[in-house]
């Protein structure tokens, strides 16, 4: 891991106020449980805004309000515009500008690209972390630019011909990162104190900052609550996922994962990948050879 | 002091902007908008207006950005034209909804397709339904004046809604006059910094905004703003009046009679066609004729009052519109019909549509219009719907 | 730590008592999701050795450390995901059936 130079940040020492409490997220949501850390590293003075989908969906129903802070739910497309337009209100206006967007990972690699994009380029301070579950959760569990290679949604079911999603993941951490942004990272909410510690890494960045946070969904993916971190922790070290920052000009990776070893217990752990072959399974296993390949050669 | 300077209608509305000292410009060009946004964007880069000008890169986003700006209280400004207007469509109501006073220059534009960038004002009427206040200006002098004006409207707290000033594209943005810049201290007489509302995002009491409300509550949200936009005429209409107070110029709130009082035959235009209709009325007039005009200012909140009351001497009516609905006339047409009926008044009202994709509606076609409706009131039949300066045979 | 009062559905009876705009008060929490539960998560305090892990995991921030530093699970907002007794190291949390 680089070195951080704030203090670590852990369960033990993150305040234990709670700044989103009472939200209609399903049991065991990894995205809420992404943001509530968030939170918790970010404090009160984050002013925050979230698209219509899950996040919006079960924090602001009329009575119940589950943020502490100044929070707004967004056009779909324009979780970063607006982020960056309440950073620019704030600070026209000489208030605390720390501005956070919030968005799903349709709501950042497909309908909110263009915003995240003109957003980053602009240059201002705010940040913006995507909770990636993998698909349209809020809709009912559709395809999206994030959904990996095998994946059945209710948009790529596990058909006679077509078994489940035929593409893989969106690069979405190194599209940002080609922008020369301050400061973007990957996590997941099975490794929760790199994920805090990355936050406060981006709360501290001179400019925009981009968290990329794999987080299950146990309603989407088909597997019990109780594995959400279980599941998170286990792609990480397989290496399905990858924890890395971009920092400077430069990629670094945080872990290395044992590239031998077998996914198969991840993918049957849940129901989205059950239908999947053995040739599809080699497939993946491929997809993973790749990433790495070009990781271990390009960001050493 | 004042002064006078030789302006288009894009740079009044960017002089308009830069005395309201708002906090925060976004926005993207789209002819026929340009020259105010290039007008601002140098104000900024020249430190005459110390503001955010965020360089967005849609229209989608200068009105997001705009949301995001305005929801903790900033004065924000954005400008755009037909296509534009379209693209960011959806978030106009997200702004009314949550009770942005966010103020918008359109450029009247025609829309696509056939591709064309003139004016006309099909753009508009595709967002009558947003929820924001609708001005229509005539000439460059109204757009700076109702410019500042608007935000006044806006953030006026029985309002509190955003507000659309609509210029039509070139005719109006691109067009020379004289225009008289009122002095930075009467305008800030007039118009007293805003910081925000309530119900927006704050540091003292946090707010959650643009929330959902089910079946159960969302009909009243909506009922709530439908009632206070309605109640905002009174609020446009003082606002113009302490307008001319202290600048001597007033454009009579959401409409204004020309030679209408005794008139047996009234057109209603909006924008800058008024112009030329008033040579029109004048000429007609001069000849002994009981002709006038009525300029509808606003269409949102429709003033179904001053519209019976401004009328109600007439014998026939005819109606422009710029604009078509396809499949059935101009909006502005059903709208002033739909007036006529909510206040037990019958007349015969005709629909006069041209001037699309720029097409001028020239003096002649205003001549024939204001003909037709004589025609029409000495018992003559004529077309209910009939189309102006077409090329060819219909 | 439970840092907001529970507050009662405000009273509706003119359009009036209706917010401004789409705006509510921030942590307006007016309701509970106790009854999502088939199981419920019971801490072993004998057991427990208060290695915050289980406060840590908790997507609804329903488990915190009382005055006595004991950690404890606020019943009316945790939706028995069984998140923390998976987590728990030392199974010092049993997930309960309800007893409806």
């Amino acid at each position: 891991m680089t070195i951080n130079k704030s203090i670590k940040l852990n369960a033990r020492n993150i305040t234990s106020d709670e700044y989103f409490y009472g939200h209609k997220a399903c049991g065991g949501c990894g995205e809420s449980l992404a943001l509530r850390l968030a939170l918790k590293v970010l404090g009160d003075e984050a002013y925050l805004s979230l698209p219509a989908g899950c996040m919006a969906a079960v924090s602001f129903i009329y009575p119940n309000m589950a943020f502490k802070n100044n929070a707004m739910i967004t056009p779909f497309a324009s979780t970063a515009a607006v982020a960056t337009g309440v950073a620019a209100g704030l600070k026209a206006l000489n208030r605390k500008h720390l501005s956070v967007g919030f968005a799903g990972d349709g709501g950042t690699a497909d309908i909110g690209i263009q915003a995240l994009s003109g957003a980053i380029d602009r240059g201002e301070k705010f940040i913006y972390i995507c909770t990636d579950n993998e698909a349209y959760m809020n809709t009912g569990i559709q395809k999206s630019g994030l959904t990996p290679f095998g994946a059945s949604t209710t948009t790529t079911p596990a058909g006679k011909v077509i078994r489940g999603n035929i593409k893989p993941k969106k690069n979405m951490f190194e599209i940002v990162a080609a922008h020369g942004i301050k400061y973007a990272a990957t996590a997941s909410v099975g490794y929760l104190e790199d994920f805090m510690n990355k936050v406060q890494k981006a709360k501290e960045a001179d400019g925009p900052a981009y968290i990329h946070v794999f987080s299950p969904c146990p309603t989407g993916w088909g597997h019990e609550s109780d594995q959400t971190i279980a599941i998170a922790k286990e792609v990480v070290d397989n290496g399905l996922w990858y924890l890395a920052e971009y920092e400077n000009g430069k990629f670094s990776l945080n872990k290395k994962p044992d590239l031998s070893s077998d996914i198969r217990p991840y993918l049957k752990g849940q129901a989205r990948f059950k239908h999947l072959q053995d040739e599809d399974i080699q497939i993946v296993e491929a997809l993973r050879a790749e990433k790495w390949a070009q990781m271990l050669a390009e960001w050493q | 002091m004042s002064r006078n300077a030789f302006l288009n209608g894009d740079e009044a509305v960017a002089y308009g902007v830069k005395l309201s000292r708002p906090h925060v410009v976004a926005a993207y060009p789209i002819t026929p908008q340009t020259i105010a946004v290039e007008k601002i964007s140098s104000f900024v880069q020249n430190g005459e207006l110390q503001c955010e000008y965020m360089h967005v890169e849609s229209e989608h986003s200068a009105m997001a950005c705009s949301i995001g700006a305005s929801s903790v209280g900033a004065r924000t400004f954005t400008a755009t034209s037909s296509q534009g207007l379209l693209y960011m469509a959806e978030c106009l109501p997200y702004a009314s909804g949550a009770r942005l006073p966010i103020v918008m220059m359109n450029a009247n534009r025609a829309i696509a397709t056939p591709w064309n960038i003139y004016g006309d004002q099909m753009d508009v009427m595709f967002l009558l339904n947003a929820g924001w206040v609708q001005i229509f200006v005539e000439d460059a002098q109204e757009a700076l004046d109702m410019t500042i004006q608007s935000f006044k409207v806006a953030e006026h707290k029985a309002v509190m809604a955003p507000v659309m000033i609509n210029l039509d594209g070139f005719v109006l943005t691109h067009t020379y006059e004289k225009v008289n810049i009122p002095s930075q201290e009467a305008v800030d007489q007039f118009l007293p910094a805003f910081t925000g509302a309530p119900h927006m995002m704050n540091d003292e009491t946090p707010m959650s905004m643009c929330i959902s409300a089910g079946n159960q509550h969302n009909m009243e949200f909506k009922l709530k703003q439908h009632r206070d936009l309605l109640s905002a005429l009174e609020i446009i209409e003082s606002v113009d009046r302490e307008f001319e107070e202290q600048f001597g110029r007033g454009y009579g709130g959401a409409i204004e009679g020309y030679k209408h009082e005794d008139a047996e035959i009234l057109l209603i235009t909006t924008g800058s066609v008024t112009g030329t209709a008033r040579v029109v009325v004048d000429q007609l007039r001069s000849e002994g004729k009981r002709v006038g005009l009525v300029k509808l200012r606003v269409v949102r909140p429709f003033p179904v009052a001053q519209l019976g009351a401004t009328i109600k001497n007439a014998k026939v009516i005819g109606v422009v519109d710029k604009n078509i609905s396809f499949g059935y006339e101009g909006t502005l047409y059903t709208n002033i019909n739909s007036a006529l009926i909510q206040s037990d008044i019958k007349k015969e009202t005709y629909n006069f549509i041209g001037g699309i994709g720029g097409r001028d509606i020239t003096k002649e076609a205003i001549l024939e219009m204001y003909e037709n409706l004589r025609l029409a009131s000495v018992g003559e039949s004529i077309e209910k719907v009939s189309y102006y300066n077409v090329r060819c045979a219909l | 730590m439970k840092n907001f009062k529970r507050v009662p559905v405000p009273p509706l009876n003119h359009i009036n008592d209706y917010p401004m705009g789409s705006s509510c008060e921030s942590f307006h929490i007016t309701d509970q999701n106790s009854g999502w539960r088939v199981f419920m998560p019971v801490i072993n305090l004998d057991k427990c050795v208060s290695c915050y892990r289980c406060y840590l995991v908790c997507p609804d921030g329903a488990i915190h450390q009382n005055e006595d530093q004991k950690f404890e699970i606020d019943y009316d907002y945790c939706k028995g995901c069984g998140i923390c007794a998976n987590e728990c190291k030392i199974n010092a949390i049993n997930m309960v059936k309800e007893d409806k």
